[in-house]
C-alpha cells in the first residue's frame, strides 16, 4: 500500500465543516489525555465544564457575559491578520482601552450617560488604536517585527495598568486591595435580568455587522486582501500598502480598546489587576477557527465563552487552575493546524495490486 | 568598580537563560523555520528542570531532562510546521498556550518549594584577573557551558557539512532538495536540536537562578529571545552580546528596586519590554534598507516539493 498526497483544487463546505469537526474531538480527546496523565478524571472535569457553562440560566448568562470581549477581541485581530498583520497585542490595547475610559472616570466625570458613555468610548477606542498603530508604524516605516513589538507592549500595559491600581488610583477604602472606586452610575452599561450580561453585546454585534460588510463587501476590504495576500500585486495596482498598515492596526487596537471599555463599564465597573484574564489571546484561535469571517466569530466566541466559564467552574470545583483551559486552547489550536492540511491536500491510499 | 563588579556578574547570570534561548532559536530559524513557541517551551524546561531536581537531588539529571523533554515537546512544532506545512506563526503561540498551560498545572503543588540547585564555582586562575575574573569567570557552570556553545553553534553553523546544509535549506530549500539533501530531515534535526537549547534555558532558570518554581517564571524571556535572535542577525556571537545587554538591565533594574527609590517597581520593569522594542526598531532602521544581513530568506515558509517556480 502507498499513501498519495495531492494538492486539493476544491473542497466543498461540507468536507471543511467536518475538518473543523474533527479537529475539535481529537483536541478534545488528547485533552482528556492530558488530564489523564496529570491525575484528573477527564471525563468529570468535561461534565463539570459543560454543566458549568451551558447547563443553566445562570452558566449560559456567564458565558455570554465572556462572549462579548471575546468577540470584539476576536474581531479586531481578525482584520489585521486579513491583511497578515499579526496584532498579538489584542490584551494590551484590552487593557489599555479599559486604563483610557477609567482615567476618564476618574478625572473628568459628568453625571449624564449619554455623554459618559460616549467620551469613555471615545477615549478607549482612541487609547486602544494609538497603542495599536504605533506597532503599525513600526511595521509600515522600518519594517520592525509587528508580532514582538506588540506582544512586548502587552507587558507593557499590563504593568502600567499595575503602576495605576497599586499607586495612584487605589481606592483608599478598599482595604488595602488594588482596586480603584466603583464606577458611578452614569458610567455604567446597562445589565440584563438581574445576570452579568451587559449591553456592550450590542457594540460587540454591531462591529462584527459593520466589519462584514467593509472587510468582506467593501473595496477597502479587498484591498487589505490583496495586500497580504500578494503585496507586490498590490503595489502594482497602486494600493497604498504602508497606509493601510497603519489603519488596520489603528483599527484593530480601537476594537480590542472598545472591548477594555465594555468590560469595564459593563462587567466590573471598577479597574483591578485581574480583568485582563488572556482574552486577547484566545482571541487569536477564535479568528483562527472561524476563518477570519466576522459572523462566525460570533458563533465561534461563544463556544470558547463557555470553554472559560467552564474552566472557572473546574476551578471552583476541581481546584485546578485556570491554566487547564490553557492546555485546551493550545491542543484545539494544534489539531487545527493540523487539519489544515487535509483541508489543502487530499490523502488516498492506494493499494499496490490493481 | 565595587559597585559595578556585582552588577557586571549579576548580568551574565540573568542574560545566560536568554542567551541559550536566542541560541537555540537561531538554529531553529538558520534551517528555515520559525518557532515562536520558546516562552511555553522555556516554562516546561523551567518546570521539568525543577521537578526532576526537587525529585532527584541533581541539578544534573535535571538540566539533562529539560534538554530531551524540549526536543520532544518541539516535535510537535516540528511535525505541524515542516510535515503538515501549518502556519508558522500560529502553530508557535498554540506553543506557548500549550505550554503554558501544563507547566502551570504541573507545578500548582510546588509553589515555595526549594531545591538545592547549581552553585558557583570560581575558575581557578581566570577568576583572579581583575573586573574579568569576578565578572565571566566567578559563575556557575551553565554560564561556562554557555560560553563554550557561542562558538560550538558558530562552528557547526559555518565550518561544518550539517552547517552548510542547515543554512541551504534554510535559504533555499529547491536548491537543497536538488543537491540531494532531505529538506525536511535538515529542518528536524534543527527544530529539535534548537528546542532543546530553549528548554535548558528555560531550566536554568529553576535550577540555577532562582532554586524555585514560579508560576509564569520566565516573564517574557521566551519573546525577548526571538527580538535577540533578529538583533544579533542570526550570528551566535551577537546573540551573546545581545543576552549580557538584557542581563544588565535585568540586574540594574533589580538593583536600584533593591537600593529603595521612588521610581515605582512597574515602571522599572518595563524597561526589558521597552529595551526590546528600541533595539528592534534600531536595528530595522539600519538593515531595512537592503536584504536583512544573515536573515534565511525560507523562513517561515513551508516547503512544497512539487510546487517549483
Amino acid at each position: 500500500m502507498r499513501i498519495k498526497v495531492e494538492k486539493r483544487f476544491y473542497i466543498t463546505k461540507w468536507q471543511e465543516v467536518c475538518i473543523i469537526l474533527a479537529s475539535i474531538v481529537l483536541a478534545f480527546s488528547s485533552g482528556a489525555l492530558v488530564f489523564h496523565f496529570l491525575g484528573v478524571d477527564p471525563l468529570e472535569a468535561y461534565k463539570m465544564m459543560i454543566d458549568g457553562s451551558l447547563g443553566d440560566f445562570y452558566g449560559v448568562s456567564e458565558t455570554v457575559a465572556k462572549t462579548i470581549p471575546l468577540i470584539m477581541c476576536s474581531l479586531a485581530v481578525a482584520l489585521s491578520f486579513t491583511m497578515v498583520v499579526w496584532n498579538i497585542g489584542a490584551e494590551g490595547q484590552f487593557v489599555l482601552g479599559a486604563l483610557a475610559c477609567t482615567a476618564f472616570v476618574r478625572y473628568l466625570y459628568v453625571d449624564n450617560f449619554v455623554v459618559m458613555l460616549a467620551c469613555m468610548g471615545i477615549s478607549a477606542l482612541l487609547a486602544g488604536g494609538l497603542w495599536g498603530a504605533f506597532a503599525g508604524f513600526l511595521k509600515a516605516r522600518w519594517n520592525v517585527n509587528e508580532i514582538i513589538t506588540t506582544l512586548m507592549m502587552n507587558y507593557v500595559a499590563i504593568l502600567l495598568l499595575q503602576y495605576f491600581v497599586y499607586g495612584s488610583w487605589r481606592d483608599p477604602t478598599s482595604l488595602g486591595f488594588p482596586m480603584t472606586p466603583l464606577f458611578p452610575k452614569s458610567a455604567r452599561l446597562h445589565q440584563f435580568f438581574s445576570t452579568r450580561v451587559h449591553s456592550g453585546i450590542f457594540f460587540a454585534v454591531i462591529i462584527a455587522l459593520i466589519l462584514w460588510i467593509v472587510v468582506r463587501k467593501g473595496v477597502w476590504g479587498y484591498e487589505i486582501r490583496v495586500s497580504g495576500q500578494n503585496p507586490k500585486a498590490a503595489d502594482y495596482a497602486g494600493i497604498r500598502s504602508t497606509r493601510n498598515v497603519i489603519l488596520v492596526m489603528f483599527l484593530s487596537g480601537a476594537i480590542a480598546g472598545l472591548a477594555g471599555m465594555a468590560e469595564m463599564a459593563g462587567l466590573h465597573r471598577r479597574l483591578q489587576p485581574g480583568f485582563a484574564v488572556g482574552y486577547g489571546y484566545t482571541a487569536i484561535i477564535i479568528a483562527w477557527l472561524a476563518r477570519l469571517h466576522p459572523l462566525a466569530i460570533i458563533f465561534v466566541s461563544f463556544l470558547f465563552g463557555a470553554l472559560f466559564v467552564g474552566g472557572e467552574n473546574l476551578q471552583i470545583a476541581m481546584r485546578l487552575p485556570l491554566s487547564s483551559v490553557q492546555i485546551l486552547q493550545g491542543l484545539i489550536l494544534f489539531f487545527l493546524l493540523g487539519g489544515e492540511f487535509f483541508r489543502n491536500y487530499r490523502v488516498s491510499f492506494i493499494s499496490r495490486k490493481r | 568598580m565595587e559597585l559595578i563588579v556585582p552588577i557586571l556578574a549579576a548580568a551574565v547570570r540573568s542574560g545566560t537563560p536568554i542567551l541559550y534561548a536566542t541560541l537555540g532559536e537561531i538554529m531553529t530559524e538558520k534551517s528555515g523555520v520559525l518557532n515562536l513557541g520558546l516562552e511555553g517551551i522555556m516554562l516546561i524546561g523551567a518546570y521539568v528542570g525543577f521537578i526532576v531536581t526537587y525529585n532527584t537531588g541533581s541539578p544534573f539529571w535535571g538540566l539533562v531532562a529539560a534538554f530531551f523533554v524540549g526536543m520532544a515537546v518541539n516535535v510537535v512544532h516540528a511535525f505541524l510546521c515542516i510535515s503538515l506545512k501549518a502556519n508558522q506563526v500560529i502553530c508557535g503561540l498554540a506553543m506557548t498556550m500549550f505550554g503554558t498551560g501544563v507547566s502551570s498545572l504541573l507545578g500548582r503543588g510546588y509553589v515555595g518549594e526549594t531545591i538545592a540547585g547549581l552553585q558557583a564555582v570560581a575558575l581557578p586562575g581566570l577568576s583572579s584577573f581583575p573586573v574579568v575574573g569576578p565578572v565571566f569567570f566567578s559563575q556557575d557552570v551553565m554560564v561556562y557551558i554557555s560560553y563554550l556553545l557561542v562558538f560550538v553553534v558558530w562552528f557547526l553553523m559555518y565550518k561544518t557539512k550539517f552547517g552548510l546544509m542547515m543554512r541551504a535549506v534554510g535559504d533555499s530549500p529547491l536548491s537543497a532538495e536538488a543537491a540531494g539533501i532531505s529538506v525536511s530531515a535538515v529542518r528536524y534535526a534543527s527544530t529539535l536540536l534548537g528546542g532543546g537549547l530553549v528548554s535548558l534555558g528555560g531550566a536554568y532558570l529553576t535550577v540555577v537562578y532562582s532554586h524555585m518554581w514560579v508560576d509564569l517564571m520566565t516573564a517574557g524571556r521566551g519573546w525577548i529571545a526571538v527580538a535577540l535572535v533578529i538583533f544579533a542577525i542570526w550570528n551566535p556571537l551577537r546573540a551573546a552580546l545581545g543576552s549580557y545587554l538584557f542581563g544588565g538591565v535585568e540586574a540594574l533594574q533589580m538593583r536600584i528596586q533593591a537600593g529603595g527609590t521612588t521610581v515605582p517597581a512597574p515602571l522599572l520593569m518595563m524597561l526589558p519590554y521597552i529595551l526590546t522594542i528600541a533595539v528592534l526598531v534600531v536595528i530595522s532602521v539600519f538593515k531595512g534598507r537592503g536584504r536583512m544581513l544573515g536573515a534565511p530568506s525560507a523562513l517561515g515558509l513551508p516547503f512544497y516539493r512539487e510546487e517549483r517556480e
